[in-house]
């Protein structure tokens, strides 16, 4: 059916791509490798442009400009139906008058798979994914974590060497999701396939991917391990975008960063996603679980203005001279009201540009 | 069930099963007077079958016609971007203004034995006698094909618009081209769409009676038996006709919203809608030729109206296009003591029944969507059951309830009274207006109602605050369907009209056989004019009502 089949997962290769509606850019000068069965995630606000270049890659939108590569061959020009990706669409896209097994056997259909052979291997599909028991079912009557398991095995029973997946966690309740995070890694991993999928939310991509490539009005910020992005952001955006923390001024020198905070400094080791060179204006990205607060002498003067349970730590959020500081610690420091000093717990604090 | 549900709804019941329900039993007991001789006699009718399976035939094709240009011009004007998309839709539902019988005589003047379109090609052609006959079965289907496509587009359109695009994706990705993908999810998808405006087309060809009035040239279908079964007085066969044409209406009913229902899906998302620009110029170019070759098949009957409406009267035989032209027709519509009183009549008439609609209705709506009541069910059908009965039936049924006064009975005497027909039109407009005031209803979030009345408000002010206004904008798009069928009603109207009440459509049919083509015609733009003007009232007061509910 397609050109494509060869078996085994495929790099993938976006190079500068760019897609404009209506004069707005939607996605701009994109480059991205993805290797060979890699799982990679597209993160980023609504609007910037990470759906547009999962749809590009799909082949339902046409770049204006740019390159798509699987394994160093040109598909730009290759429609949809040739490529041979599977997909799992956001709200999943099951065909409502289909059954469960119609839908799963609904690609090998078009791939000239014959009616007994096709069904078996749609039930083997189903049954992966815990569903055999409901094959017969219309899939209106499924869960909505049914429905999306659903989804992957008709995306996963063509054996696509890439799968594409539009915020396949976004329909399901807090609960549910966390669990669908674990089994869809495990699952994208068992299945040896190239991945990509577009999230929204960083908790997903950190739980899921390999690689992380976070989107900003079409443009790629920065790609990298999740503990890369975390702990060394290439720019402010980057590090107001992932995780939770609070920029504040701070010295860049060298081979330490001084941070002065409500007329008192403390010099912290740094890390820079630049590597060595030293920043002119720098930000410090002073991360909750990297602080902790002290009834000493040392560290930042400051008062707690909010305090709330979570389980295993406390969050506090402590005004440090107008600047609100959250801190997390696993002991029950004070209360509110009370002034407190803050030091730095862990180190190196990641430094980016003003 | 709280008291003033009741006091409401315990009237409104007894008025229905009155007007309604009743005249329905009396056609259905009518007809099996004299133990089913008249059953027998319409069995043995060799014309009686003929018109039952004619009037079938000839629905079943108007809604395969129907369909053929309805479904292709909604995926066109729905998926497709070409030069002359915007002129193309924004006619492309112009047949539905057409009044039926104003339909039936454009398309006389256009394409009848002594049409415009008729004459021209017979002149251009050199032939000695018309190239074509507008006449028999396929004239009529040809005809209701023309007026009726626009359900099927209307329907399919809104489907179309409502059409999750990420399931045609999700097949495209899997592998399947686009006629599979057409056949496999796009067509059965729009099953629903496609049998509500098959439901539409079928109900109304099966009520038609102007299209085979004229264009019949002799054929026999039920609904114009019943007229001349009624003309000769054979009201006991009347009657059975009325009961087979109201069973077949039902029957079709049945079958289609079995259809429709079963192949019902509730899409979860709505992909964005695609329009595909047509960009190769030769596709450009024919695009450009076929939409103004169909914009003009679109728009010659309502030109042609106007044009013979400045036709001095008479004066156009043989030619290709009247030959005189005149304002005289419509000086004398208002002037002369025996054109103007069926004006005055049309407009007087639909606006007591769409008034009466109106305020009924939204008591209907109110009780049928907000409260709770035994009989509730009862009251939901009444107001729905004209809807599945062709007009011929709803006025052969107020003919014999409404013809004597007999209070032991339950007759009142209407027939032969001016009261006959704003009756006839107030239950035709019973479901339009009930139907558009329940969705209305509908979006409204019941609790809000609660909520008003949990602050202290009375029963008056909620109603006038939050229930009314939440119903205004399907009371104005109900009341305004209700007027512009009121005002064009004819299938009803030529059964029970009398001297005094008669309306323009009458007016019409009359004007036409004394050969007086302009006098018919200008009382023809008159209706359409009527229906303009209505239609831009309804977005105008829409428009105002969507002001109020911004600001509040």
């Amino acid at each position: 059916m397609t050109a494509l089949e060869t078996d085994g997962p495929a790099s993938l290769t976006l190079d500068r791509l760019t897609r404009r509606f209506a004069g707005q850019v939607a996605v701009q000068e994109l480059s991205l490798e993805i290797h060979a069965g890699e799982l990679l995630a597209l993160v980023g606000a609504s609007g910037s442009g990470k759906t547009t270049t999962l749809r590009m890659v799909a082949g339902y939108e046409s770049p204006d400009s740019g390159v798509i590569r699987l394994d160093g061959r040109d598909i730009t020009a290759l429609p949809p139906e040739r490529r041979g990706f599977g997909m799992v669409f956001q709200h999943y896209a099951l065909f409502p008058h289909l059954s469960v097994m119609e839908n799963v056997g609904f690609g090998l259909e078009a791939r000239g798979v014959g009616g007994a052979e096709r069904q078996r291997r749609a039930l083997a599909a189903l049954e992966s994914v815990g569903l055999g028991a409901k094959a017969t079912r219309q899939v209106q009557a499924l869960s909505g974590g049914e429905q999306q398991r659903v989804a992957m095995a008709r995306a996963m029973v063509i054996q696509p060497r890439v799968l594409l997946l539009d915020e396949p966690l976004s329909n399901l309740d807090p609960t549910l999701r966390e669990e669908m995070r674990t089994e869809l890694r495990a699952t994208l991993q068992g299945a040896h396939v190239t991945a990509l999928f577009v999230t929204h939310d960083q908790e997903d991509a950190f739980a899921i991917a390999d690689r992380v490539a976070l989107l900003e009005h079409g443009v790629l910020l920065q790609h990298g391990t999740p503990e890369q992005l975390y702990d060394r952001p290439a720019s402010r955006a980057v590090a107001e975008f992932i995780g939770r923390g609070v920029l504040v001024p701070a010295e860049d020198r060298g081979t330490h960063g001084r941070i002065t905070l409500g007329g008192v400094s403390q010099d912290v080791s740094v890390s820079r996603a630049g590597g060595e060179a030293m920043l002119p204006k720098a930000l410090a990205v002073l991360r909750p679980e990297s602080l902790d607060i002290g009834a000493g002498e040392t560290g930042w003067p400051g008062r707690i203005t909010a305090r709330r349970f979570a389980g295993a730590v406390m969050a506090y959020t402590v005004d440090i001279g107008g600047v609100p500081v959250e801190v997390l610690t696993p002991s029950r420091v004070g209360a509110v009201g009370d002034q407190v000093r803050v030091t730095v717990q862990r180190s190196p604090v990641a430094l980016v540009s003003a | 069930m709280s008291r003033r549900s009741l006091v409401l709804a315990v009237p409104i019941i007894a008025l229905l099963l009155w007007i309604v329900a009743f005249p329905n039993v009396a056609v259905i007991a009518g007809s099996l007077e004299g133990g089913g001789v008249h059953w027998l006699e319409f069995l043995r009718s060799p014309s009686d079958r003929e018109a039952l399976w004619t009037s079938l035939w000839i629905s079943v094709a108007s809604v395969i016609a129907s369909t053929a240009i309805g479904l292709p011009l909604a995926f066109l004007l729905q998926r497709a971007d070409f030069p002359g998309r915007k002129v193309l839709s924004a006619v492309a539902t112009l047949p539905a203004a057409l009044p039926p019988l104003v339909g039936v005589i454009a398309f006389l003047f256009l394409y009848g034995e002594s049409g415009a379109v008729t004459r021209a090609t017979q002149s251009l052609l050199g032939m000695d006698h018309a190239p074509w006959a507008l006449s028999g079965p396929w004239a009529i289907v040809f005809v209701h094909a023309y007026t009726m496509y626009v359900y099927v587009y209307l329907f399919v359109s809104a489907a179309l618009e409502n059409f999750d695009t990420s399931l045609d994706e999700a097949a495209r990705g899997l592998g399947h081209g686009p006629v599979r993908r057409f056949v496999r999810i796009t067509l059965p998808l729009l099953t629903p769409a496609l049998a509500g405006g098959a439901l539409l087309v079928f109900m109304s060809s099966l009520g038609s009676f102007s299209a085979p009035y004229v264009f019949g040239g002799g054929l026999r279908v039920l609904s114009t038996q019943i007229i001349n079964s009624k003309l000769n007085d054979a009201m006991g066969v009347a009657f059975v006709e009325t009961t087979v044409l109201a069973l077949s209406a039902v029957a079709g009913l049945l079958l289609l919203r079995w259809i429709e229902g079963r192949r019902q899906y509730t899409l979860t998302s709505k992909g964005r809608a695609i329009r595909v620009p047509i960009r190769s110029r030769g596709a450009k170019i024919t695009a450009i030729v076929l939409s103004s070759i169909v914009v003009t098949v679109l728009v010659l009957p309502h030109a042609m109206v106007l044009l013979t409406a400045f036709a001095v009267d008479g004066a156009w035989t043989t030619q290709v296009l009247p030959p005189e032209y005149t304002l005289d027709n419509f000086r004398r519509l208002f002037t002369d003591r025996q054109l103007f009183p069926p004006i005055r009549n049309t407009v007087v008439m639909s606006v007591i029944a769409t008034a009466a609609n109106v305020v009924i209705c939204f008591v209907i709506g109110y009780l049928t969507v907000l409260r709770k009541f035994t009989g509730r069910k009862l009251l939901e059908i009444l107001a729905v059951l004209p809807w599945t009965i062709p007009p011929t039936a709803i006025a052969i049924g107020l003919a014999s309830t409404f013809d004597a006064f007999d209070l032991s009975r339950g007759k009142v005497l209407l027939v032969g009274t001016f009261w006959i027909l704003p009756l006839a039109y107030f239950i035709r407009g019973l479901p339009l207006v009930t139907s558009a005031v329940q969705s209305s209803l509908r979006q409204m979030d019941p609790s809000v109602e609660d909520a008003a009345r949990g602050l202290g408000a009375s029963w008056w002010l909620t109603m006038k605050r939050v229930v009314i206004p939440a119903a205004k904008p399907g009371l104005i798009a109900g009341a305004v369907l209700a007027g512009i069928t009121a005002v064009g009603e004819f299938v009803a109207t030529v059964l029970l009209f009398t001297l005094s009440n008669r309306t323009i459509s009458v007016e019409v049919l009359q004007q036409l056989r004394s050969q007086a083509f302009g006098t018919a015609s200008a009382y023809s733009v008159l209706l359409i004019l009527m229906i303009f003007v209505l239609t831009l009232t309804a977005r105008w007061l829409q428009g105002r009502a969507d002001r109020t509910v911004t600001v509040s």
